[in-house]
């Protein structure tokens, strides 16, 4: 029988069994920041414990960093403490790290890619569950604790089990306006946040060797978002292709050997999934959360479902409770609600692809009056990039904010917050209870979606032009 | 060999993906240290804008004090990977949380904390939130059999993976037991950078 593409790398990383059914599996590479670390290292000093390999790990300042300057102060005094010890941290251990005077700073799951710092058949851990982003290059990358971060520091190695194995085709062409982050919203929303807890996901299908590098890092990034425990797909000629003038890509002969290498880094024509399901792309439309969680999703057509039209009475509850919070009724249509904020960001949706997507619903208009618009790109490249294409000046010219790389809005652990009430329509991951600011009302949608609600003062249907 | 492993009274708390975001919220995760996150448990359910209890929230209700155990629904733990959610319910004073399922990251979290996930299908489940109307009633938990058992002679018996059960039991220091492959762990470099030295 063969092997699924998560068993092939499963296997390569075999170190020793441990004991009942529990493997140690090598890290090829340890993605670390500034808010899961600090703990780690205190572990590791405690005990007298050195990093393995320094070498392996890359640092990033993202997750509470200010947005708008570059000082580690900037975000107040808690975060200043912790943006500190990353930096003592990596100093004392001689570990790389971007910090906010480096030119390519940025949001790890971002810059990992982008430095090709990620690359095809290893396997990567961060503290931060949207690791499963870098699965889109046929890593098997997941997202672990601070012990974990500790075990990972110590030993380059992690205890693992067997995950079970879930295969998603996903054919068809997708509909204008259609993308890559709506594709991942139906997926979640058709099959639960639990949808996937035990399985590694892979994604295959034409729609995923039609999409982007970009687009399958959405689509990876959100599997988390299923429960999955990482996101999957096997590298092909769109991978090779981005990666081969990435900095830390392998070069010369090497890049030879190692594209021969990830040629083999596929699931066998007669590997056996323990699951699978098979969904058309070419009937999704752009999607729209409507409740606190992502799984709370509909077509932006749609109107937002009554609680009772559920099957089981928990989820009936569930979204009682979650309408409540973001004030909505049933019946009601998303498109022509009024939103407060445009949040345009996060590792989801802040790439150079991503930016441009919501740039071009601009063609020339202004966001809304009363409306506050905020494009955080993903790092120092994108921002760059997008500045010399003239992209953050059409931003900046239709009144949106234009700011430095960061998690910022995302998570609300800087200063960049919603307010109790407000109405905001994101491109990031998360629309649970409070996770923008307490009280705050996160609406999951795409780049465009995005872009057009802060141009329309409202949620916008994008695939009828009515925007 | 059966001891007890835990024993004490169960917090219900009737809700289905209760996630890591609304354990402990963000404004928390910016301490260096590994301790004090006992008050920000549930912080957004807990206590109203003004900063006051919230008398409707269960941890506040008197007859809920002093429990050991917390009981939840479905896919508890789902979101962000912060391992501040197992620090701040264990600090507060749970060493056991029992539900019909547990997202990933989180049980891994709580196993490297102590913490033992007890799983049960829906109907136990529901027999559990039932029986947390006499909150003063104490459960006990043989973790060698695999039993949580009431005072009033009520028990379920639950399955879990037999490396995790160890763990719980030995205590173990898990960086140390892989250290000791360090030979392994040296002979498994030494191949990689020979197949795959663009690594
Ligand atoms: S952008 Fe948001 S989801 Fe992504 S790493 Fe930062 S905080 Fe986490």
């Amino acid at each position: 029988m063969g092997l699924t593409l998560y068993q092939k790398i499963y296997q390569s990383h075999l170190v020793a069994p441990l004991n009942a059914g529990t493997d140690l599996l090598y890290i090829d590479r340890h993605f670390i920041h500034e808010v899961t670390s600090p703990q780690a290292f205190a572990g590791l000093r405690q005990a007298k414990r050195a990093v393995r390999k320094p070498e392996l790990t890359l640092a990033v300042m993202d997750h509470n960093v200010s947005t708008q300057r570059r000082t580690l102060d900037a975000a107040g005094e808690t975060s200043r403490i912790q943006l500190e010890a990353l930096a003592h941290n990596c100093d004392e251990q001689g570990i790389t790290l971007l910090d906010l005077t480096h030119p390519d700073q940025g949001i790890v799951h971002v810059v990992g890619p982008e430095l090709g710092y990620t690359l095809p058949g290893m396997t990567i851990v961060c503290g931060d569950s949207h690791t499963s982003t870098h699965g889109a290059f046929g890593a098997l990358a997941f997202g672990i604790g601070t012990s974990e971060v500790e075990h990972v520091l110590a030993t380059q190695t992690l205890p693992q089990q067997p995950a079970k194995t879930l295969k998603i085709q996903l054919d068809g062409p997708l509909a204008p306006w259609v993308s890559a982050k709506d594709i991942a919203l139906a997926v979640i929303g058709q099959l639960g946040t639990a949808g996937g807890t035990g399985y590694v996901a892979e994604f295959c299908g034409s729609a995923i060797e039609a999409m982007s590098m970009e687009g399958r890092m959405t689509l990876c990034n959100m599997s988390i978002e299923l429960g999955a425990k990482a996101g999957l797909i096997a590298p092909d000629d769109t991978t090779f292709a981005y990666l081969q003038d990435k900095p830390n890509a392998p070069k010369g002969e090497q890049w030879q050997q190692a594209v021969a290498y990830w040629r083999t880094l596929h699931s066998d024509q007669d590997a056996v999934f323990d699951r699978e399901i098979q969904i058309n792309t070419d009937s999704i439309k752009p999607q729209i959360s409507w409740g606190t969680t992502p799984e709370q999703v509909i077509a932006i057509d749609q109107p937002v479902p009554a609680p009772d039209s559920f099957a089981d009475s928990a989820k009936q509850e569930a979204a009682q409770r979650a309408q409540n919070y973001m004030g909505l009724q049933p019946g009601q249509q998303l498109g022509g609600t009024a939103v407060d904020v445009v949040f345009i960001g996060s590792c989801t949706n802040s790439r150079l692809e991503d930016l441009r997507a919501a740039a071009a619903m601009i063609k020339g208009r202004k966001v809304a009056a009363g409306v506050r618009a905020l494009v955080v790109p993903g790092s120092g490249r994108v921002k760059r990039q997008a500045e010399a294409e003239g992209l953050a000046q059409q931003f900046i010219a239709a009144g949106f904010e234009w700011r430095e790389p960061g998690c910022s809005m995302c998570l609300g652990m800087n200063d960049d917050r919603l307010l109790a009430g407000q109405r905001c329509a994101a491109t990031s991951n998360r629309n649970f209870e409070g996770r923008q600011g307490r009280g705050g009302r996160t609406h999951l949608v795409s780049p465009a979606m995005a872009a057009a609600a802060a141009i329309a003062g409202h949620f916008v249907d994008i695939s009828r032009g009515d925007c | 060999m059966s001891t007890i492993f835990a024993s004490g009274r169960i917090c219900p708390l009737d809700k289905n993906n209760v996630d890591t975001d609304q354990i402990i919220p963000k404004q928390f995760l910016t301490s260096i240290e590994r301790h004090g996150f006992a008050d920000a448990l549930f912080f957004d359910w807990r206590y109203l804008a003004d900063g006051r209890p919230n008398p409707d929230f269960v941890l506040n209700q008197p007859r809920h004090q002093g429990c050991s155990m917390l009981l939840s629904r479905r896919n508890f733990g789902c979101g962000s990977s912060r391992e501040h959610a197992p620090w701040a319910i264990k600090q507060y004073g749970f060493g056991v949380i029992i539900a019909e399922s547990f997202a990933d990251i989180f049980a891994s979290n709580s196993l490297n904390n102590g913490i033992l996930l007890i799983r049960l299908d829906a109907d136990a489940i529901e027999t559990l939130f039932q029986h947390s109307r006499k909150p003063e009633l104490v459960w006990s938990i043989d973790l060698e059999q695999q039993l949580l058992c009431c005072e009033d002679g009520v028990r379920f018996s639950f399955d879990i993976d037999a490396d995790a059960k160890q763990r719980l039991l030995l205590g173990l220091d898990f960086i140390g037991c892989s250290e000791q492959l360090t030979p392994q762990i040296d002979l498994y470099e030494q191949n990689r950078s020979q197949q795959l030295p663009w690594l």
